[in-house]
């Protein structure tokens, strides 16, 4: 840190709006204000008429809170760790904080001046410095502190005294020393924005990458950008990550028209390490002319003086990082972590120029970086350069935009708030590079990782559909086993379905009933919701199947960082539908044809699109279950009921009475046999794919766009589409009917359309809005889909004897509420993962809310809805 | 759920005496209200020839659910303590056994006021039961009634469904018993060897099990061939299966989403400890695996045990290796997994590691070992599993430790494929048969996981050498030693994987063998130890 100029333009402030009347007392708006003075000195007035209460932090108050008794000395040591714990919180989320203690003592303050530098806050020192008479009159008035002895403020005045001039030197930025009464009276605090906080600045802005002396592709750039004469019509800002010198050709020229830029107020800049190396040969101080140096050395020769003075006043104004843009923004030359944004230290100021090593060297003798961007995870884009890379890309929010101008790469720039790139070529190569540009922006040479922290524990999750939706721990360590134990790579799981509610009940009176669910109650319940129109789509029985299908490997390689795969096929838990990868991509292969000769991928101008499908038989996946359960069932009780019937007959040939018994025991033996149908319709043999049947029901996603709000109709002539262009006989078509809720006529076709799609052994039907994403009046979210199951296929539910009234009757009283919740809360979650990818947000974004529908799946809910 | 007993007789001796020795009259249907449902008992024959007493239990299944309700977390009706779906009206399982013992209590115990000699004495008995639940199959059955004095046992396999013949035979067999046995050893025997048979799950847990099998194996447990079988099955599964349910909740809603059975999720750890017993006993894996097809994953032999999983007992440690001269050498060799954990903590000596994570540490075991050694002052195992977590948690005694010793130990959930913050800063890491748990597009996750991030100077991998797989006789050709392993490598694909590795973060790495080193195809176990390159230790070291 050695080479990081004492004059830190970071730490300088801007004062605003000094009041002529009081004496301005100037304290960062983010800083950790001291209050020094003896006991009695009025500190806790001076504050309480300064700042907001919520500021200040007493030690008076710590001693209450650990001692039930604000004077109780002894308890000092306990408050003391109290009121540091409380100060680190708070200046590490970022808020002004006021220290209301004595603070007369040297080693006191130096804990504070510590905590400050931890935080990267500035400390200021607000001295009040009053008479001894002044302090004890005051006690005096004080029941708690009228005892206290007089010696105790001449102890305190004496060690206020001995450190008054120090301060500086302990390490506070400010120290305002208020003498008497009178000037305390007349003292204001006037708050300073820091010089790193543009936020107020909204642009638009043009970012440009490390320009290296190369002036004549800086040109073109902006040329590029639409700037005349470094003016853009449009009044856009061009903003430099710095390093515009060394290496390249003309640095003077690069420095005269970036300064012409700043200074008419057509451009921001931040310095680059060679800017600072530069700035530091202006000053006469040794330094090697090394990594380019030399060349800006020799092209200097031929500047005047009064450059050299211009280009050093400037180097020495430039602020290491701004935060732009309402705080959505930051740019500097090499990166920054989130705790250090809009802060103050040297050592920000070293991380912005220099970016952090890990203290290894690589082959080629330099210093390895230290991949912040992986552990990024600010809301706020980070934009930078310093490391030159073959090809700018977003990770975590973070982009790079050293594309290697001077290596004879490309000068690139990002529009903002628009996320464009927009680059030129090198001329030609101005200097061999002292090792091959990296493959890959910093932090992505593995892949983008994802850090346990993204997901594990009790956490919310912010939803734009839901508000904060709270995963529980207990369910997110379930899912942490499942999603690292048999999840596809999640960079391929961008979705898992939500799971979906019941029908309400049917009334026991309904026409052909008994039913324990009928379609009047999900037509009835979307009225109710506000919803005219809907679709009914007949449910098929088989296993929720997600696909990604990608136009090629380059595509899947490209936008989803997968190698050797066009794609993914995964179950709702994430699972790979299938263990043979082979087979997977046997089924992408004919989703893609479709998909091509449907020519959906210029309809939807995309080249990767994301399905929801149904993957039938269900035999194919649940084969372990149906044998453990289903099947085992069925046959138990196809072995059991023959010899109970036969005895049963015999003994009622013989006289005894058990006729009762005997129709009783036949009436379970065909619900046994009708269950064992009920499953058996979603059973058969198949041979590799054949036999196999894909079901697509909905597109959920394509490049850059959420398809999750398209209506059922378009969704549905979409998919049409691409069943019709699958000579394969893979896709399966999805029948539907609409039905008007609000019309007695239509609906009555919904419910018949039912009856005969179950009594013909059918799962049942999916009643969904029409308009897919619909919220009620009072804007609530409405259920994207109730599924309303059929009478036979419910014995695989409630089990084979659940038709009968008995059963029947106490299976009516069943709670739906939790499901429902459940229900939209995944929904929310699911559409805020395919938000969160069409917004290019970072991997662990979209992650955090599919890896939290999988933990929701694990919330006690009857399973049987 | 349904079973009948009958006897012939003479004219001397009627048939009907049954009636007598069971206490149920032969020309009335009676009605028994049980735990479960209602019990019928009547007689589908009465003649002096033949008798035949049929015992029907109609088992409500609406309140065998709701049962269940209130044990779950949120007093939902939950998966795992209760399913509509569900055998147990059919099957003979321990709820019929109960049946027997209230409806025939007298009969059990060889009460009789009115003919002592009768039920004293053995008489001519055929008990067919047309579904009975065996996990272990007809060959169990065979196996438990076989020395039981009856001159025919047989059981046959009850086909899952007879339209899909491929799916094969159930879990349930029609049993028919026939010989010269007194009634109420042959209820007795029933009555214990019904619920061992079924061995599922059974949620109801009686105080006093081992007096009532105590009292219902008299005069024929004792000398049981399958004794131990019998007795841990009886008396473990309860507890333990309870215990189980209800620490895995989660997955099991998270196995019932995906249509899956929650084995195949949680299989990271073994079920419990006198399970494992009984599966070395009847020859049989246990678990889950007994139920999929002979063909599939969960046949391979070996304990189940998952990914971070460093589990102590896969299938084929201790038993020794072929051409050994039998069991009984191989038996006071130790175990495989024991030489593993002894070449890990050498390995761990040697490199003068002091803070150790255990990654994948499954149910603890190196854990234990290595708190035995003052050397290691701070110990974390690191699972993915919550199971195996709370179960090393019991092992290690956690809760009654020391604060020193507690202090130098912690166990957290965590997966390999997600850096973590909280791993950064140890001497040592140990992988012990952990990556083959790891499908491999997943494997640079793990890779970047520990040697990019968490990067501790020494790190410790174990994992099955494919190549010594024929050495293992039970282990069919082509097969890996754990359904759970997503792969197994030779020495070649290991060094190979582990060379890349350690060239792309800066280690050295040596690899050493555990176990006995086969001269063709090495040792059963390999382990690489990868060392950080000192030049960036001293590096760092100057840095900091």
């Amino acid at each position: 840190m050695s080479d990081i100029p004492d004059t830190l333009a970071d730490g300088a402030t801007m004062t605003t709006a000094p009041d002529p009347v009081t004496r301005g007392l100037a304290v960062p708006d983010l800083s950790l204000v001291v209050l020094i003075g003896a006991t009695g000195s009025g500190k806790s007035t001076f504050a309480a008429s300064h700042f907001k209460p919520t500021q200040i932090v007493s030690s008076d108050f710590c001693r209450g809170l650990v001692a039930d008794d604000e004077n109780d000395q002894s308890a000092s040591g306990d408050a003391f760790d109290v009121l540091h714990y409380i100060v680190a919180k708070r200046l590490a989320a970022g808020r002004l904080t006021v220290v209301d203690a004595t603070n007369v003592q040297t080693e006191s303050r130096k804990q504070l001046v510590r905590i400050a530098r931890e935080h990267d806050v500035l400390p200021v020192a607000i001295v009040l410095d009053l008479p001894e008479e002044v302090c004890a009159a005051r006690n005096e008035g004080r029941p708690d502190r009228a005892g206290m002895p007089r010696r105790v403020i001449k102890r305190h005045r004496a060690e206020l005294r001995r450190s008054l001039r120090g301060l500086e030197r302990e390490g506070f930025r400010k120290v305002h020393i208020l003498r008497g009464e009178r000037e305390v009276a007349a003292a204001g605090v006037v708050l300073e924005r820091r010089y790193n906080d543009l936020t107020h600045l909204t642009g638009p802005f043009d970012i440009i990458g490390d320009v290296h002396g190369c002036r004549s592709e800086l040109e073109t750039l902006l040329g590029k950008l639409g700037y005349q004469d470094g003016v853009h019509p449009e009044g856009r800002t061009a903003v430099f990550v710095g390093d515009l010198v060394d290496r390249g050709p003309d640095s003077p020229g690069v420095l005269r028209l970036v300064m012409d830029m700043v200074e008419s107020g057509n451009a921001l800049c931040v310095p680059g390490n060679h800017e600072n190396k530069l700035g530091r040969w202006l000053k006469g101080r040794k330094v090697q002319h090394t990594h380019g140096l030399a060349e800006t050395v020799e092209q200097f020769e031929k500047e005047d003086d009064a450059f050299r003075a211009r280009v050093r006043e400037f180097i020495d104004g430039l602020v290491s990082h701004y935060v732009l843009d309402g705080g959505k923004l930051v740019v500097c030359h090499a990166g920054l972590p989130e705790k250090y944004h809009g802060r103050t230290s040297g050592r920000v100021r070293s991380h912005a120029l220099y970016g952090e090593t890990r203290g290894e060297t690589d082959e080629f003798g330099l210093p390895v970086r230290y991949p912040w961007a992986e552990d990024y995870r600010g809301r706020a884009a980070v934009v930078y350069g310093h490391t030159p890379v073959p090809k700018t890309s977003w990770i975590n929010n973070t982009i790079c935009l050293d594309t290697g101008a001077v290596f004879g790469g490309r000068m690139t720039a990002l529009r903002w708030p628009e996320r464009e790139l927009v680059d030129v070529p090198a001329e030609r190569v101005w200097y061999e590079p002292a090792r091959p540009l990296a493959t890959e922006a910093p932090g992505v040479r593995e892949g983008r990782p994802l850090d346990l922290a993204d997901v594990r524990g009790s956490r919310t999750v912010e939803t734009r559909h839901m508000g904060r939706l709270a995963v529980r721990e207990e369910n997110a360590a379930a899912a942490l086993e499942v999603m690292s134990r048999f999840a596809v790579d999640p960079r391929l799981l961008a979705y898992l379905p939500p799971t979906m509610a019941p029908t309400a009940t049917a009334a026991q009176d309904v026409a052909g009933g008994p039913f324990l669910e009928h379609p009047v109650e999900a037509f009835a319940q979307y009225r109710a919701d506000g919803v005219d129109r809907v679709v009914c789509e007949e449910k098929h029985m088989g296993s929720r199947a997600v696909a990604l299908v990608c136009r090629d490997e380059a595509v899947a390689r490209e936008r989803f960082g997968a190698a050797g795969v066009t794609g993914a096929l995964h179950t709702r838990t994430g699972r790979p539908f299938f263990d043979d990868p082979a087979v997977t991509e046997q089924i992408l292969e004919r989703l893609r044809a479709a998909v091509t000769a449907a020519g959906l991928w210029a309809e939807l101008g995309t080249d990767w699109l994301l399905l929801d499908a149904e993957l039938m038989p269900w035999s194919l996946k649940a084969t372990g279950l149906l044998r453990t359960q289903y099947a085992a069932v069925g046959a138990a009780a196809g072995a059991a009921f023959p010899a109970v019937t036969r005895a049963l007959e015999a003994a009622v040939a013989r006289g005894v009475e058990a006729g009762d018994l005997l129709a009783a025991q036949r009436g379970r033996a065909s619900d046994a046999a009708a269950f064992t149908e009920a499953y058996r319709r979603y059973c058969w043999t198949t041979d590799g794919l054949d036999g196999v049947r894909l079901a697509p029901f909905q597109l959920l996603a394509v490049q850059g766009r959420s398809l999750a709000a398209v209506p059922h109709d378009q969704q549905l002539a979409w998919l049409d589409l691409l069943v019709e262009h699958d000579p394969t006989g893979l896709l399966q078509v999805t029948r539907r009917l609409i039905v008007d809720t609000g019309d007695e006529e239509s609906v009555r076709g919904g419910v018949d359309w039912w009856l005969e799609m179950t009594e013909r052994g059918g799962e049942g039907m999916v009643v969904k809005p029409l308009a897919a994403l619909v919220r009620d009046a009072k804007g609530r979210l409405v259920q994207p889909g109730i599924k309303v199951r059929g009478r036979e296929y419910l014995r695989i539910i409630y089990g084979p004897e659940y038709t009968r009234p008995e059963n029947l009757q106490r299976l009516r009283n069943r709670f739906l509420g939790h499901k429902r919740s459940l229900a939209l809360r995944e929904y929310a979650l699911g559409l805020e993962a395919l938000d969160r990818m069409a917004d290019g947000e970072p991997l662990w974004r979209v992650h955090e809310a599919v890896f939290a529908v999988l933990a929701l799946e694990s919330e006690p809910v009857d399973p049987r809805l | 759920m349904f079973l009948t007993i009958s006897t012939t007789g003479t004219p001397e001796r009627p048939a009907t005496d049954l009636g007598f020795l069971l206490h149920k009259h032969p020309d009335r249907a009676q009605t028994f209200s049980t735990a479960h449902g209602t019990a019928h008992v009547l007689y589908p024959e009465a003649s002096a020839e033949r008798c035949t007493a049929a015992l029907l239990l109609e088992v409500d299944p609406v309140a065998l659910v709701r049962r269940g309700r209130g044990k779950g977390r949120g007093g939902a009706p939950d998966a795992a303590l209760a399913q509509y779906v569900n055998d147990r009206p059919y099957a003979a399982s321990s709820l019929l056994a109960v049946a027997l013992s209230t409806v025939f209590k007298s009969a059990l115990r060889g009460v009789c006021n009115a003919m002592p000699e009768r039920a004293a004495s053995p008489l001519p008995l055929r008990i067919e039961i047309p579904a009975v639940p065996a996990r272990g199959g007809a060959e169990l059955v065979g196996k438990l009634f076989g020395p039981l004095g009856w001159t025919s046992v047989d059981a046959r396999p009850v086909a899952l469904d007879e339209r899909f013949p491929q799916w094969g035979d159930s879990r349930y067999t029609h049993l028919v018993l026939e010989g010269e046995l007194r009634l109420a050893d042959a209820l007795r025997q029933l009555y214990v060897l019904l619920p061992v048979l079924d061995g599922a799950k059974h949620y109801w847990v009686a105080p006093d099990e081992v007096d009532k099998l105590l009292r219902a194996g008299d005069g024929w447990l004792a000398d049981h061939p399958e004794q131990k079988l019998i007795t841990s099955r009886y008396l473990a599964r309860r507890w333990s299966l309870t215990r189980q349910a209800m620490e895995r909740l989660e997955l099991v809603r998270l196995a019932e989403a995906d249509d899956m059975e929650v084995e195949a999720l949680d299989n990271a750890v073994v079920d419990d400890p006198a399970e494992g017993t009984e599966a070395l006993a009847d020859g049989t894996p246990y678990g889950s695996e007994d139920r999929t097809s002979p063909e599939g994953p969960g046949s391979s032999p070996g304990s189940p045990k998952g990914p971070n999983s460093s589990e102590n007992s896969d299938g084929f440690d201790g038993l020794g290796s072929s051409g050994s001269s039998g069991s009984e050498a191989a038996a006071k060799e130790p175990s495989l997994a024991d030489q593993r954990r002894d070449a890990i903590l050498t390995a761990l000596r040697d490199a003068g590691a002091g803070t150790v994570l255990d990654l994948g540490c499954g149910e603890g075991r190196l854990v234990q070992a290595l708190l035995k050694d003052a050397r290691f002052t701070r110990v974390v195992g690191v699972d993915v599993s919550v199971r195996a977590l709370t179960i090393a948690s019991r092992r290690l005694g956690l809760e009654r430790l020391s604060e020193r010793q507690a202090a130098r130990v912690t166990l957290v959930q965590g997966a390999l494929t997600y850096t973590d913050k909280r791993l950064k800063g140890y001497d040592a890491a140990v992988l012990s048969e952990v990556v083959e748990h790891v499908d491999p597009p997943r494997l640079p996750a793990l890779e970047y996981a520990v040697f990019g991030a968490a990067r501790p100077r020494t790190v410790l991998m174990t994992t099955p050498n494919a190549e010594y797989n024929v050495r293992w006789e039970t282990l069919p050709a082509g097969h890996v030693r754990h359904s759970d392993h997503r792969f197994e490598w030779t020495r070649e694909e290991f060094h190979g994987w582990a060379d890349a590795v350690a060239r792309r973060h800066g280690y050295t790495v040596a690899y050493l063998p555990v176990g006995p080193d086969d001269p063709e195809v090495g040792p059963p176990t390999q382990m690489a130890v990868f060392s950080r390159h000192e030049e960036s230790d001293h590096q760092e070291g100057k840095a900091a």
